[in-house]
């Protein structure tokens, strides 16, 4: 089912939308663009792919997991009795105007948080009332290559509502039942033909102007053919500073620390943000450390993206290509080449062999 | 004189283990870190105004190598403050010094040209910067879009440099007289602590601004991570984010050279240069002193002087 929303009422549209749902928009904060809750100060920027996406609504940067406090029995004062409180947050809540690689994220925590034996019920929680309204690209950036990993300037994977921008408004699509909940305002009319056909034509420039999309069939492969070789990690990570920022701008990485956060008699314990790029991310408490360099680290960021997410999941690449990595780092390190010289990355025995 | 610099690093090479210096990254926008480890690699060298990264900030960790490096005049304070504090040894670098004519500030052509994700095309040209972007060029004059530092920039030209290629350029000004600083602080106090709670609630503590920042050395000890002891707090309150820059901001006093590599490398673009700003000039009015000029002395903050000339403790 396709409407058409005039672009004069999308206000209206979001106002009637935040009666039911918290709705969480990128807006325009300093020189960045942020999701945030939108209200009548905040201005909605949906002209440029966000700083940073959306993922923080639904795995927030730090959230509390249990909140405690130390007391001691009455009765028996010697002992001490801690009291514990989970914390569960979660509330109807409407993500718009991320991008279609945004939305892919969230399969990507769905697959890590829901469909693992172990399953996050703080992640569960919020997403099982969160609905998704994306808006396809039609404009790619300099950085974008989600077609490379199996997305699209329109994909609909993790969305439930797809606009895409035409002519004086938007054409709205329903992705999933949920989606189509929000397509009963009296705001939206029906599309026309012209309305598809121009959105069509739109999208398919915009797949268009997306650079070819390599074969990544044998990556996996040979991630795990150079997992040894730190000659070859080390000269992809000479410029990385191991800084992070990567990671948290990034729609997919979901790592995370947990510490206690106490003062006196009580505290909360945390679940923040961590990321593999930091050099305490593996440190065992006996000192020794897996990935004790920004190359082992570098290696461990494009390995679970490209490698090991991917075996476990069915096939499913841990990157959706949103090219925020790229774009905001700050010496312009670009993943898509490291993957793209692992691939082409001919091994000494190989070289060997051929002699 | 890029074809003079590409002759001078290739003469070198030989005797380095690599030379780093500037290549063209994702787009003709962004340039990135370019390690030159053999002559095919110096041909990828390019020089010019979006040559943004301090490569000053990989010397630390690359101890006990021996590498070449080309510096812009900020980037050559931070090896001189570098050196000073024996982060690095002096017969264990090789510096191409350049005159810089100013570095751009990338937030700023975004300002112009609306999406710098769009960009096909750059030209610099006579002090003039052409921005192609989704088919529309868009001019500019480099001193409309420069860092704010290249602003009250005096030392152009690198001021420690193994080969200094090309000809010196004159200073922007005699004198850095703070004006950003002086603007800030005419506001109120409730003023600058609105601002700064503003700002810093989009903080993602990511730490590129410390990762980037080439005499933030402590990096993978860093008392905003370590857990045992768990110094600082890890949660994102506005609070929590605030009390990292102030620790980065005070770690600095008397050794940031001003190269803004911090706040160049914030993907939020935070302006935390502000901060050390601040500290920048406390240390110049009280120890009447600028870090990163000589490589032979001590910072400030590192030396005991029984009685310092500008604190006229006795007469108190
Ligand atoms: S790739 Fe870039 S953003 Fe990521 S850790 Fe390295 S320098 Fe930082
Ligand atoms: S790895 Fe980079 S391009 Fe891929 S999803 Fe993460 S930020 Fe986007
Ligand atoms: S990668 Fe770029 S073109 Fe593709 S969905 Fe994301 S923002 Fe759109
Ligand atoms: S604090 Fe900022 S300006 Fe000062 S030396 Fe570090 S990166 Fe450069
Ligand atoms: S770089 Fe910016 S966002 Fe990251 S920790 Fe520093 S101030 Fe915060």
């Amino acid at each position: 089912m396709a409407k058409y929303l005039k672009q004069d009422d999308l206000g209206s549209w979001l106002k009637e939308l935040g009666k039911t749902y918290k709705v969480i928009a990128p807006v325009e904060e300093g020189d960045a663009v942020i999701f945030r809750p939108l209200t009548d100060e905040r201005t909605l920027r949906i002209d440029r792919q966000a700083t940073q996406g959306p993922k923080g609504v639904l795995f927030p940067a730090c959230e509390e997991l249990v909140s405690f406090k130390y007391g001691k029995d009455p009765e028996k004062p010697e002992k001490v009795t801690v009291d514990i409180q989970e914390t569960v947050d979660a509330e109807p809540t409407l993500i718009f105007g991320s991008r279609p690689c945004d939305a892919r994220g969230f399969d990507v925590f769905d697959n890590a948080f829901t469909k693992c034996s172990v399953k996050d019920s703080y992640y569960m929680a919020r997403r099982e009332q969160a609905v998704v309204v994306s808006l396809a690209c039609t404009k790619t950036e300099t950085t974008c290559f989600c077609n490379w990993v199996g997305g699209a300037p329109d994909g609909k994977g993790g969305s439930d509502v797809l606009l895409t921008p035409i002519t004086g408004g938007y054409l709205v699509e329903s992705v999933t039942d949920k989606g189509a909940a929000l397509l009963d305002s009296p705001l939206l009319s029906e599309a026309t033909g012209e309305h598809t056909a121009e959105a069509e034509k739109l999208l398919a420039a915009a797949r268009e102007s997306l650079r070819e999309a390599p074969d990544f069939k044998c990556v996996p492969e040979q991630l795990y053919n150079l997992f040894d070789n730190m000659d070859f990690w080390e000269k992809q990570a000479a410029k990385c500073l191991s800084c992070g920022a990567c990671t948290y701008l990034c729609p997919t990485c979901h790592c995370f620390n947990i510490t206690d956060e106490q003062q006196g008699n009580q505290g909360s314990r945390i679940r923040s943000w961590d990321n593999c790029m930091s050099r305490l991310f593996t440190e065992e408490a006996s000192g020794h450390n897996p990935r004790p360099t920004k190359a082992h680290r570098l290696k461990n960021r494009v390995g679970h993206k490209f490698c090991y997410f991917p075996d476990m999941h069915e096939g499913h690449i841990a990157c959706v290509g949103c090219g925020r990595c790229i774009k905001s780092c700050p010496v312009a390190l670009d993943i898509r080449e490291v993957v793209t010289a692992a691939k082409e990355c001919r091994l000494p025995e190989e070289e060997t062999a051929d002699d | 004189m890029l074809d003079q610099l590409k002759e001078t690093i290739k003469k070198a090479l030989p005797e380095l283990d690599f030379v780093m210096g500037w290549g063209m990254g994702f787009d003709a926008l962004h340039a990135t870190p370019l390690f030159m480890y053999e002559p095919e690699d110096v041909d990828k060298l390019v020089w010019g105004p979006l040559n943004i990264q301090n490569l000053a900030t990989y010397l630390p960790s690359l101890k006990g190598k021996k590498v070449g490096i080309v510096v812009k005049g900020c980037d050559s304070r931070s090896v001189a403050e570098l050196l000073q504090e024996k982060l690095v040894n002096r017969d264990e670098v090789v510096i191409f010094g350049m005159a810089c004519q100013g570095t751009v500030n990338l937030t700023k052509v975004r300002e112009i040209v609306g999406n710098t994700g769009l960009v096909e095309d750059v030209k610099y040209e006579n002090g003039k910067l052409t921005v192609t972007a989704d088919g529309q060029p868009h001019e500019m004059l480099l001193k409309d879009v420069r860092a704010d530092k290249c602003g009250y920039c005096r030392f152009p030209n690198a001021v420690i440099s193994d080969h200094f290629v090309g000809e010196e350029r004159a200073p922007q000004v005699e004198e850095d007289t703070f004006e950003d600083l002086k603007e800030f602080e005419s506001q109120s106090f409730e003023e600058r602590r609105d601002f700064w709670m503003k700002e810093m609630d989009r903080c993602l503590r990511c730490y590129a601004c410390r990762n980037a920042c080439p005499l933030c050395v402590c990096r993978d000890h860093c008392v905003a991570q370590s857990r045992d002891p768990h110094w600082v707090s890890q949660q994102d309150g506005i609070r929590d984010k605030f009390m990292f820059q102030i620790i980065h901001a005070t770690h600095m006093a008397g050794r940031c050279t001003n190269c803004g590599e911090c706040e160049r490398a914030c993907p939020v673009d935070i302006p935390v240069l502000l901060l050390k700003r601040s500290f920048n000039r406390a240390v110049k009015n009280t120890f009447a002193y600028d870090a990163g000029l000589d490589a032979g002395a001590t910072p400030p903050l590192l030396a005991f002087k029984v009685n310092e000339d500008n604190i006229k403790e006795k007469e108190w």
